[in-house]
């Protein structure tokens, strides 16, 4: 097992090198240098004072040796400075140690996220066995009918449509923000409360996102497994269809799960993108949009290697399961 | 052709389907003459109208006939839909066929290629890169494009792997073929069915992400109409017209139940697996 992890580890390196490279020359491919940004807006810059800035962003060195000292400092994590007014480091603006612990982006974007893969786990794994065992039932049309109508609904013409209904029409939940103006004043209870009523529409957008696909998934996985010889065998036996789907079938059923919630990841951090752009979430998703659109390339690239870093890092930890739930896979 | 048609109309969820993405194709076809009104004209005194015999969806904050301009964005729609979809499938057909004909190494480093690209979240990427380079809807066609092969390159290599030993391809190969040509007359159209299948998909998954990148105002500039930037003026006007929301959304989702229940229905009428 330690053998397996250490392999996967070795092999993550080549395909963090790939992703550094790509996102490098992704900020190549905007015109202009990247401080023009900051020089153009400046009227009273000096031809020697942008001089200055290029080299000190090394901008002035050959573009392999730009990248060689990119690489060198993002392995300490080194993202440089953001070009926007406050010219924070760029690791700052994502994981800030300075502020409570749950209001850190990076920590608000992972908390809605995995609240979210929780919730849809509970519900699609349920439906898709319920699918999977009475195939063609009217449970399993109407099912697969609403599975189609969610795999089609756009997220955020959804999360417009919930805004109107709760938040404008019935006036029950919050459209905006993760806090009420007066949080600060509310006692602990209340403050929870506040926050759960803030999360209600994020994560239930979030969560009808994956639903859908989830739960297809699922029903097919336990259809191709009841399929197999040893489910036969087991009812051939004469065990009860409870155990045979609950304990035989469900385990296998369930291991493709778990690759597909690894490979999940990037769709998330895509949908972060939109619905907390919608609800006006502080989190990663949020910054992404804003650094995109004011140009903060600094600030892209390095929000673009830490959601490729997690995504990896969530690769590794399902094909850990993985190999936890399937001996067969160690072996290889 | 023909038993895979009788299969889809059996299939009543897949003939909607059918019937979805047929239709699709006749109003983006015949928008001009379909359309009653024009969709660029502006007109001030008919400002966010609600929808009437006149004017079937309403009209926008800028007294344009909300119907026509949905007609119109169909066709930008499916052409972005088809064009990035018939990019990614060349990019996936190619780079799959070579990874799973030749093996080794030159499988190793486009297998690496396809692991990297699925590392880096898509649409962060697409966000990132059309911002710097413009959004115009031949930037969006190309860079959706170039961002969704791996799937197909995948599948396209599975069944290489599979073919390339079987005894047709041993038989052309002995009969001095080059590899050229085993690749793309012998295999090819033998691998074709499941990336078809993914194609059909595929448009889907492009409607949807154009739209979201047309929401997010990176996407199809106005004037010209789209869905996804018919909807910004929903959320603008998001309190006082509803239609405005409602009917590009409910658009988008059409469109894309379409493609998926045709694509849904081919995988069943394709895939052996499936045979009762």
């Amino acid at each position: 097992m330690l053998i397996y992890i250490l392999k996967r580890l070795l092999s993550m390196i080549p395909t963090l090198l790939g992703v550094t490279l790509i996102t490098f020359f992704i900020i190549q491919l905007a015109p202009g240098k990247p401080t023009d940004l900051m020089t153009d807006l400046n009227p009273r810059i000096t031809p020697e004072a942008r001089q200055k800035l290029e080299e000190y962003y090394g901008l002035d060195k050959p573009i392999l040796k730009q990248y060689l000292l990119w690489l060198k400092r993002i392995v300490k994590f080194d993202f440089g400075n953001s070009f926007s007014s406050d010219a924070r480091p760029v690791i700052v603006k994502i994981y800030d140690t300075n502020e409570p612990f749950f209001d850190r982006r990076l920590i608000v974007t992972l908390t809605i996220n995995l609240l979210s893969i929780l919730i849809i786990l509970t519900i699609a794994i349920p439906i898709g066995i319920y699918s999977a065992t009475k195939p063609y039932s009217i449970f399993d049309r109407i099912s697969t009918l609403a599975v189609f109508i969610g795999f089609a609904t756009p997220g955020f013409w959804l999360a417009l449509i919930l805004m109107i209904l709760f938040g404008i029409n019935l006036d029950i939940l919050p459209i905006s923000g993760l806090k009420s103006l007066n949080y600060e004043s509310l006692s602990p209870m209340g403050k929870i409360f506040d926050k759960t009523q803030h999360l209600i529409l994020p994560v239930f957008i979030s969560t009808f996102g994956g639903l859908a696909g989830m739960s297809r998934y699922m029903r097919s996985s336990m259809l191709e497994t009841i399929r197999s010889d040893y489910i036969t065998t087991a009812r051939a036996k004469g065990l009860p269809e409870k155990i045979v789907i609950y304990k035989h079938a469900l385990r296998n059923a369930l291991l493709p799960i778990i690759t597909l919630l690894g490979l999940s990841i990037p769709g998330l951090i895509g949908g972060s993108i939109i619905f907390e752009q919608i609800f006006g979430i502080p989190g990663m998703g949020q910054l992404s949009y804003h650094a995109i659109m004011t140009r903060d390339y600094p600030l892209v690239m390095g929000l673009l290697f830490i959601t490729s870093l997690l995504t990896m890092l969530g690769n590794l930890i399902a094909d850990m399961c993985y190999a936890v739930a399937d001996p067969r896979i160690r072996v290889k | 052709m023909s038993k895979i048609l009788k299969k889809i109309i059996g299939n009543r969820l897949a003939l909607l389907g059918l019937i979805i993405v047929m239709s699709l194709f006749v109003v983006a076809v015949f928008a001009p003459v379909i359309s009653p009104h024009d969709y660029k004209n502006i007109n001030v005194k008919n400002i966010l109208m609600p929808p009437s015999t006149n004017h079937f969806f309403g009209t926008d904050d800028l007294g344009r006939d909300v119907f026509s301009r949905m007609i119109w964005g169909a066709r930008i729609s499916l052409a972005v839909g088809f064009v990035s979809v018939g990019i990614s499938t060349l990019i996936g057909i190619t780079l799959g066929a070579l990874a799973g004909y030749y093996g080794k190494y030159t499988d190793m480093i486009i297998m690496r290629f396809v692991d990297i690209m699925l590392c880096i979240p898509g649409f962060f990427l697409i966000l990132a890169v059309i911002a710097f380079l413009g959004p115009n809807i031949f930037n969006i066609m190309i860079i959706i494009g170039l961002t969704s092969w791996m799937g197909v390159a995948r599948l396209v290599r599975a069944e290489f792997l599979s073919l390339k030993e079987r005894e047709f391809v041993l038989g052309a190969k002995a009969s001095g073929a080059s590899n050229f040509r085993i690749i793309f007359s012998h295999i090819l159209p033998n691998a074709l069915a499941p990336v078809f299948i993914s194609a059909v998909l595929g448009v889907a998954a492009a409607v949807l992400l154009e739209s979201s990148l047309s929401f997010l105002g990176l996407g199809i500039q106005p004037p010209t109409p789209s869905w996804g930037n018919i909807l910004t003026d929903g959320k603008s006007n998001i309190e006082i017209a509803w239609w405005l929301s409602v009917f590009p959304g409910l658009a988008i989702l059409i469109t894309v139940l379409g493609y998926n229940l045709l694509g849904e229905g081919l995988r069943d009428a394709l895939d052996p697996k499936f045979k009762k």
